[in-house]
């Protein structure tokens, strides 16, 4: 199979049988970037020179018998990701001139275990978007359909390992930003578990809710690709101390006796019919596997967008905060005063969304606002965990669709923030409880992919990679290639 | 109260913030070093300078020591408490919010005794202690119009110490930040240092009229580097609104900065203090816990503290209460005082005149603390030794003492060296007291006539005679003897 076709665990066999090199699967993908780019724009940056001298070390490396467990695998980090010497720009025009002086956590430990970096993906800008078309380099097209949006906020990411230009891309998920992308674009997107992975390095948007994950082709490679990110960092105190189970190797275990929960409130209205038929397919695979289905309910549910839309841009507003001119990013240029350097370069160097969101933020936090706003919204916040947490007496996982329709079009909702929000509907309740979930490709409606979506209790990561495992090892939508990118 | 104040029928609110730098190696939540006097920015790592993506961690150590400070002061040291952020925007603040702790503070409900204008115990409530990070500082000088930042200090722990308003004069001000500053210092969380700016303090300062319930509006003032400008400045601000008021005027809640050149409170810009800080829970921190067993193994580790120091060294060694209260004001004085009383024979009360007198003034002529003192407690014992055992006398001992801080060796050496050793050999000093009567037989009339007073004159021609070194006591009394006679 041509190299680009295959996933990581197939890249690593063939790497390690020594059926091509590093080098060689590097300049493959360098080629399609240059080949795809241009339509697709899902690069930020493509460090050319650096991935062909990390791909001559891996080489190297395993000549010589060593070597991580990514060694000489190729993979995209998202713009959000500090990394050294390299242009970290958040996909901001504020970060335009920003190269980080040190790497992000999970950049380090991937470039430990011998990941090759390719470049750094497009994506909306501070991570605040749903749709890519936030960014300061302009929107990222669907593989599946040029004309759609790939997803938000990692679409450079879900779009390039749908387009096969990587086998993997890291992404990270405040609302769905991880999980949603891959739905729309027919990819593998885990957010682990809240504290699972370090942020350290990661450009903060919402310091409670963020989280750093993948976007894969498959479970198996998910699966190979967090047992290297996670564990406990000293740098970042929301970081858990708990060890890391090995995430490959239960995927072969079955799922006989294994409790899904069908959340009677996901299937109510605003869920596309055809989306909602694939997601009800899919779990009756999960049956057929052993699996049981058991009706849990969710009462609070409804409030998880504007709950999540009060207490995400209240911690944006202040982790903007330092992006003023003074030391890093964008300057407006002859300020005449202090306020005006602020005024101004803040004014220029954020884009429409990210100030609506630094606004809305200050806002819910002001005097006189703050309790019927921010103290209510965590109160709420505490109410859907608590939802969370009945549900997770009862069952093992929640399975439910990812988004409430395929992907849309680019310029479809950007005119209408409520609408995009709502796009995010499915995916917020984990990130406002801290819950480890995923996103599976289920199939398509009008030849665009839908996701499955599994929740699972804190740190039950490993059981929802082998649930999505064993469910790929019945299905083959995961390994579908959108027509233009064989 | 100031008499002014007194006079004039009004009552004088204070209430006292101390920021207390505390004495950790590396800062707050990063590992970057806070030791003082660095070139700009070479002390700042990127937490420090608040770059993109980067983590507060907490250093463990500020915990351990606001808690010995809250216990130190009979304070609720929280089970539980949350850091929290404080937004504004300015060039000296990195990140653009600075770490504080705003609802649920770690220390709470304190107090500590100061002795009033009346001489009386009083008791000052301390409402809250919390912990934060310091900011970095604007430069201006020698750069033009141009304003350059130094993030040294970016993440320099502090202790912010807020008072109750049971403050009555600017005397009472200063009692009570003496105090703080003295327990600060015994605990070794904060060197004290005002001039270096690792103790500072804002003052809250509201005037009502006597017998009125209801507070009157306050200014807060900022920038009181020293004791005796936060006096001066309290009792400007006071007369400032006294006369206000008296004219008819209000006073405006307003942020003033003390400019001790003029000796005046002027109002900051109203831009700089127009802030609504938006404070809520820093989510890259998690809550503090603190067990009982921690507190209860922080209490264990508390030194003596200056009250209990003090009443110790009244009761043990008798001392005059103003000395005892100067010896235990700092806790290493106390300990000099301490070990030079241990290794000597004499009395508690020379040791401390020693203490106080001679050795701090040569501390003060060299600027030094009593840690680098050139004699050491072990070294007076020695000189103190000598006086006590006759070998010299008091006089001749200031002399031996400049001798030692000179470093000419110990008591016995300089003795020795210099041959200072006290002539207490009565045939000796009788040969002396001989020679002088013989030579002044005019002032031996007089004497005798009943000048009693000459009897100084005589002392002074003896000790002239054996160079100070004849004991003083055996002088006078031979002389009486012989002149009598």
């Amino acid at each position: 199979m041509a190299l680009h076709l295959q996933t990581l665990t197939e890249l690593a066999a063939g790497l390690a049988n020594r059926e091509f090199t590093s080098v060689e699967l590097t300049e493959v993908l360098l080629a399609r970037i240059a080949e795809h780019n241009d339509t697709l724009n899902t690069f930020v940056t493509v460090t050319t020179d650096a991935a062909l001298a990390a791909a001559a070390r891996a080489d190297d490396a395993l000549a010589a018998g060593k070597g991580g467990v990514l060694n000489g695998l190729p993979i995209i980090h998202k713009d959000i990701f500090c990394t050294r010497g390299i242009k970290t720009s958040c996909g901001s025009k504020m970060l335009d001139n920003f190269i980080s002086p040190y790497d992000a956590t999970v950049v380090e430990r991937m470039a430990a275990a011998g990941a090759v970096i390719l470049g750094k993906s497009n994506m909306d800008e501070f991570a605040m978007g749903s749709s890519n078309e936030t960014s300061y380099i302009g929107p990222v097209r669907n593989p599946w359909n040029l004309e759609c949006s790939p997803g938000g906020s990692s679409g450079g990411s879900s779009a390039a390992v749908a387009a096969r230009i990587a086998p993997a891309a890291t992404g990270t998920d405040t609302g769905g930003s991880i999980r949603q992308p891959a739905a729309l674009t027919g990819t593998v997107g885990i957010k682990p578990t809240y504290g699972r992975v370090s942020r350290y390095g990661m450009i903060a948007f919402a310091s409670s809710l963020d989280q750093a994950g993948v976007i894969t082709r498959s479970a198996e490679d998910a699966a190979r690709l967090l047992g290297v990110m996670a564990g406990f960092d000293e740098r970042d105190s929301t970081s858990i101390d708990k060890p890391v189970p090995d995430y490959v190797a239960s995927l072969g275990d079955s799922i006989k006796g294994l409790r899904v929960g069908i959340v009677r409130q996901h299937f109510d209205q605003g869920l596309d019919d055809e989306c909602g038929a694939r997601v009800k397919d899919a779990i009756a695979v999960l049956e057929s596997l052993g699996a049981t289905t058991v009706e849990v309910d969710l009462p609070n549910l409804d409030l998880s967008v504007p709950t999540y839309y009060v207490v995400a841009p209240a911690e944006c507003s202040s982790n903007l905060s330092r992006f003023d001119g003074v030391r890093f990013g964008h300057r407006a240029e002859n300020a005449v005063d202090l306020l005006d350097l602020y005024c101004r370069s803040r004014g220029e160097g954020f884009g429409d969304e990210v100030k609506r969101r630094i606004m809305t933020g200050t806002y819910v936090l002001s005097a006189g606002y703050y309790d019927a706003y921010y103290l209510k919204a965590q109160k709420v916040r505490q109410l859907i965990a608590d939802d969370f947490k009945n549900a997770f007496a009862d069952v093992d996982v929640i399975a439910g669709p990812t988004t409430p329709t395929p992907a849309f079009k680019l310029g479809e909702k950007v005119d209408d923030p409520i609408l995009m929000y709502l796009n995010d509907i499915y995916t917020i309740g984990a990130n406002l409880a801290g819950l480890p979930a995923m996103s599976v490709p289920c199939g398509f409606v009008d030849d665009l992919p839908v996701g499955l979506h599994l929740v699972g209790a804190h740190f039950a990561e490993a059981t929802l990679l082998r649930c999505a495992h064993q469910y790929q090892q019945q299905t083959d939508w995961h390994t579908a290639c959108p027509a233009a990118f064989r | 109260m100031s008499s002014a104040a007194a006079k004039s029928g009004w009552e004088v609110v204070i209430g006292l913030e101390v920021h207390a730098q505390l004495m950790t190696k590396s800062k707050i939540f990063s590992g970057a070093s806070t030791a003082y006097g660095a070139d700009p920015n070479t002390q700042a790592c990127l937490v420090d300078l608040g770059y993109p993506g980067v983590l507060p961690v907490l250093n463990k150590e500020v915990v351990r020591m606001a808690t010995v400070f809250g216990l130190a002061v009979n304070a609720t040291v929280a089970r539980r408490c949350v850091f929290a952020r404080k937004n504004y925007f300015y060039p000296d603040l990195p990140k653009g919010y600075q770490i504080s702790q705003f609802e649920l503070p770690i220390v709470e409900h304190g107090e500590l005794f100061i002795t009033g204008a009346d001489g009386k115990e009083k008791r000052i409530g301390i409402t809250r202690a919390h912990l934060e990070e310091d900011a970095g500082k604007s430069i201006h000088e020698g750069l033009d119009a141009n304003s350059g930042i130094d993030l040294n200090r970016a993440g320099i722990p502090l202790l912010e110490i807020v008072s109750e308003p049971d403050l009555r004069s600017a005397q009472e001000a200063v009692a009570y930040l003496r105090k703080i500053h003295t327990i600060v210092r015994y605990l070794g969380i904060c060197d004290g240092n005002m001039q270096e700016g690792s103790f500072r303090c804002d003052a809250n300062v509201s005037v009502r009229p006597l017998g009125q319930e209801e507070l009157g509006m306050r200014a807060e003032i900022k920038n009181l580097n020293s004791f005796r400008f936060i006096e001066k400045a309290i009792n400007f601000e006071v007369e400032r609104q006294i006369d206000l008021l008296e004219d008819g005027g209000t006073v405006k809640q307003e942020t003033r900065l003390y400019d001790s050149d003029k000796d005046e409170t002027r109002p900051m810009r109203s831009k700089e203090e127009a802030n609504d800080y938006r404070y809520f829970p820093d989510p890259d921190l998690l809550p503090v816990e603190i067990s009982e067993e921690y507190i209860e193994a922080a209490r264990a580790t508390l030194p003596e503290l200056p009250d209990a120091k003090r009443q110790r060294f009244l009761a043990d060694y008798e001392l005059k209460e103003s000395d005892a209260a100067i010896l235990t004001a700092s806790r290493a004085v106390a300990d000099y005082f301490e070990a030079v009383t241990a290794a000597t024979g004499t009395k508690a009360q020379v040791a401390a005149n020693w203490v106080i007198g001679e050795l701090s003034g040569a501390l003060n002529r060299d600027g030094l603390e009593i840690g680098a003192s050139k004699i050491s407690a072990a070294a007076l014992a020695g000189l103190l030794n000598r006086i006590q055992d006759d070998t010299i006398s008091g006089k001749i001992a200031k002399q031996v003492f400049e001798a030692m801080w000179d470093g000419d060796g110990s008591a016995d050496d300089v003795i020795d060296a210099k041959g200072l050793k006290q002539i207490t050999d009565t045939a000796a000093i009788e040969a002396v007291v001989d020679k002088v009567i013989a030579a002044h037989p005019d002032q031996v009339a007089e004497y005798r006539a009943g000048k009693d007073k000459l009897i100084g004159f005589f002392v002074g021609k003896v000790m002239q005679e054996t160079k100070g070194q004849a004991n003083p006591g055996q002088v006078n009394k031979i002389l009486k003897d012989k002149l009598g006679g």
